[in-house]
């Protein structure tokens, strides 16, 4: 759907962007996550065709981005960082502009009808939107994104600036917007990025520093998968019997947490859930907790932006 | 092109600016039609055609001033340039309506014209002719004005630099009989507006005129989209 090809980007002397590739599928949520001025926005900037690129290719439904422009941004929805909003006009009017703007064919009034519903503008439409809220406007932006249901969608911090409440709303839009259309979006809020998308590209001075499923650069598709468990019983006996259940590799005692009741951090090459529940279920030793313990999108993002990765 | 002209034009209407604009021009064009015609008992409004010459190079910018300059500083050219549309395309828009704007303004010449008619016969080849010289020259001027607001995302830096450039192009008549070498003297001769403008106001249209106009807004028009093409490549 989305094939960006080797590109670079140069501001001046200052080189944005270093022979970034990355491949996006049909129906995916990518998160692109790094510090700021490591690049996100240029590329994004690039893959709408808001700027060009120095050198490589940005592919849109197979499209090349640079020679066939007109073609490649009807299927682009893009809310940049800052909401591209005239403030002197009405939502309705706005709306109505960028319908006009980006050519739609689709029955005007019934789309826009659609889209006001979808992202919860409808009280707001008659409304002048430098009157309105932030919330308000991220919302607009989203739905200015949305006008002739392009197929890839492209978001550049789209919960920026809202309250907790309007964030929770705008991920859960983001979330059913990913069920019919290709998603990137770039966040500052790692357990944000966590939550949402299935794919995250990490950035780090203009480079690709790491990508992958999130599963994957959360821990649990690196080899090593965790548990922490919390037994009731005689410490010892259970660190000898989780020890000697196969496939772990390494068990570290963590204490007692309450009379009688011992945590453990148990990681295994494969998952060991059933055969320690089998193993301590022929004992007396009564499991209160066990819970995966994958390594968190802010240890790997920390790890991997301060050049630590392997 | 159409959605950004429609916007483009009803924007200098949900703002002043707009309506200052043609505030102001009707003010001016009333104290000199009063004036140089109805105080001065004639018909002949050549003379009120001279002194709105001045008028128009300080309205231009202000019409002017805000056509991607503003859209720079909103963020909103990120809109137009991630849509579905040619480049040029959006210049025209934006010069269309601003020179629509200019033709509301002048159309208070006809009005003028239609006053003058039930005390006197005006001469109606030359307001038309006049109008068709205003749009000519106001074309030029619009195109240097969206050219030097692509140049910056301050309005106010917008319009004061095409306030001067303005006044640098009125003055170029004066600047060349300043001059003693007759090259210079002749090349800058052939580009005063005011000259090409008085010849109009004369009721004289000659061709190389008017090409010298659509000529000098061609190449403004053409800038612009050079100035925002290496933006993108910047």
């Amino acid at each position: 759907m989305i094939e960006v090809k080797d590109i670079t980007k140069s501001y001046g002397r200052h080189l944005a962007l270093d022979h970034i590739s990355f491949h996006v599928k049909k129906g995916d949520i990518t998160g692109f996550l790094g510090a700021n001025g490591a690049g996100k926005s240029t590329t994004m900037n690039i893959i709408t065709g808001y700027l060009s690129s120095d050198s490589g290719e940005v592919l849109i439904n197979g499209v090349n981005i640079l020679n066939n422009p007109i073609e490649a941004k009807k299927h682009i929805g893009y809310l940049p960082e800052i909401p591209p909003l005239y403030n002197d006009m009405t939502t309705e009017k706005y709306l109505r502009f960028i319908f006009d703007l980006k050519r739609v064919r689709l029955p005007r009034q019934a789309h826009l009808d659609q889209i006001c519903q979808q992202v919860g503008i409808q009280d707001v439409r008659g409304r002048i939107i430098k009157h309105l809220s932030k919330g308000y406007r991220q919302r607009i932006g989203l739905a200015q994104a949305l006008i002739g249901d392009p197929q890839v969608l492209i978001l550049d911090e789209p919960t920026v600036g809202l309250d907790p409440a309007q964030i929770i709303e705008m991920r859960k839009l983001i979330k059913e917007l990913g069920q019919s259309h290709t998603v990137i979006l770039s966040s500052h809020i790692l357990s944000e990025v966590q939550a949402v998308c299935d794919k995250i590209i990490i950035i780090r001075d203009g480079k690709i520093a790491a990508q992958g499923l999130t599963d994957e650069l959360t821990g649990s598709g690196r080899g090593t998968r965790r548990l922490r468990l919390v037994i009731e019983g005689r410490e010892q006996n259970i660190y000898s019997l989780l020890k000697s259940t196969d496939h772990v590799t390494h068990v570290t005692k963590k204490g007692e947490t309450e009379k009688g009741c011992y945590e453990f951090m148990v990681e295994s090459d494969t998952d060991v859930r059933r055969s320690l529940y089998r193993s301590l279920s022929r004992t007396d030793f009564c499991i209160l907790t066990m819970q995966p313990s994958g390594q968190s999108l802010e240890e790997t993002f920390l790890h991997i932006i301060s050049g630590n990765e392997e | 092109m159409f959605a950004i002209f429609k916007r483009e034009l009803s924007s200098y209407f949900s703002s002043p600016v707009g309506y200052v604009v043609a505030a102001v021009f009707t003010a001016f064009c009333g104290i000199f039609f009063y004036v140089q015609c109805l105080y001065a008992g004639t018909s002949n409004m050549y003379t009120v055609f001279q002194s709105m010459f001045f008028i128009v190079l300080f309205l231009i910018p202000l019409i002017t001033m805000r056509s991607f300059a503003e859209d720079k500083k909103n963020r909103t050219d990120q809109a137009l340039l991630t849509a579905p549309v040619k480049i040029p395309s959006i210049i025209l828009a934006k010069f269309f309506s601003a020179l629509i704007m200019l033709m509301i303004c002048i159309s208070i010449y006809l009005i003028d014209g239609i006053f003058l008619s039930f005390v006197a016969a005006p001469d109606w080849s030359l307001i038309f002719g006049n109008i068709f010289a205003m749009l000519l020259m106001g074309s030029s001027f619009i195109a240097l004005g969206i050219f030097i607001s692509s140049l910056t995302e301050n309005v106010t830096v917008a319009a004061i630099v095409s306030f001067g450039l303005n006044i640098i192009i009125s003055m170029i008549d004066t600047i060349a009989s300043t001059v003693q070498w007759d090259w210079l003297k002749g090349a800058l001769n052939a580009m005063s507006f005011q000259t090409k403008y008085s010849n109009f106001a004369l009721g004289i249209i000659s061709l190389s005129d008017v090409v010298f106009f659509i000529s000098v807004t061609a190449l403004f028009l053409f800038l612009t989209d050079r100035v925002i093409e290496r933006k993108r490549w910047a």
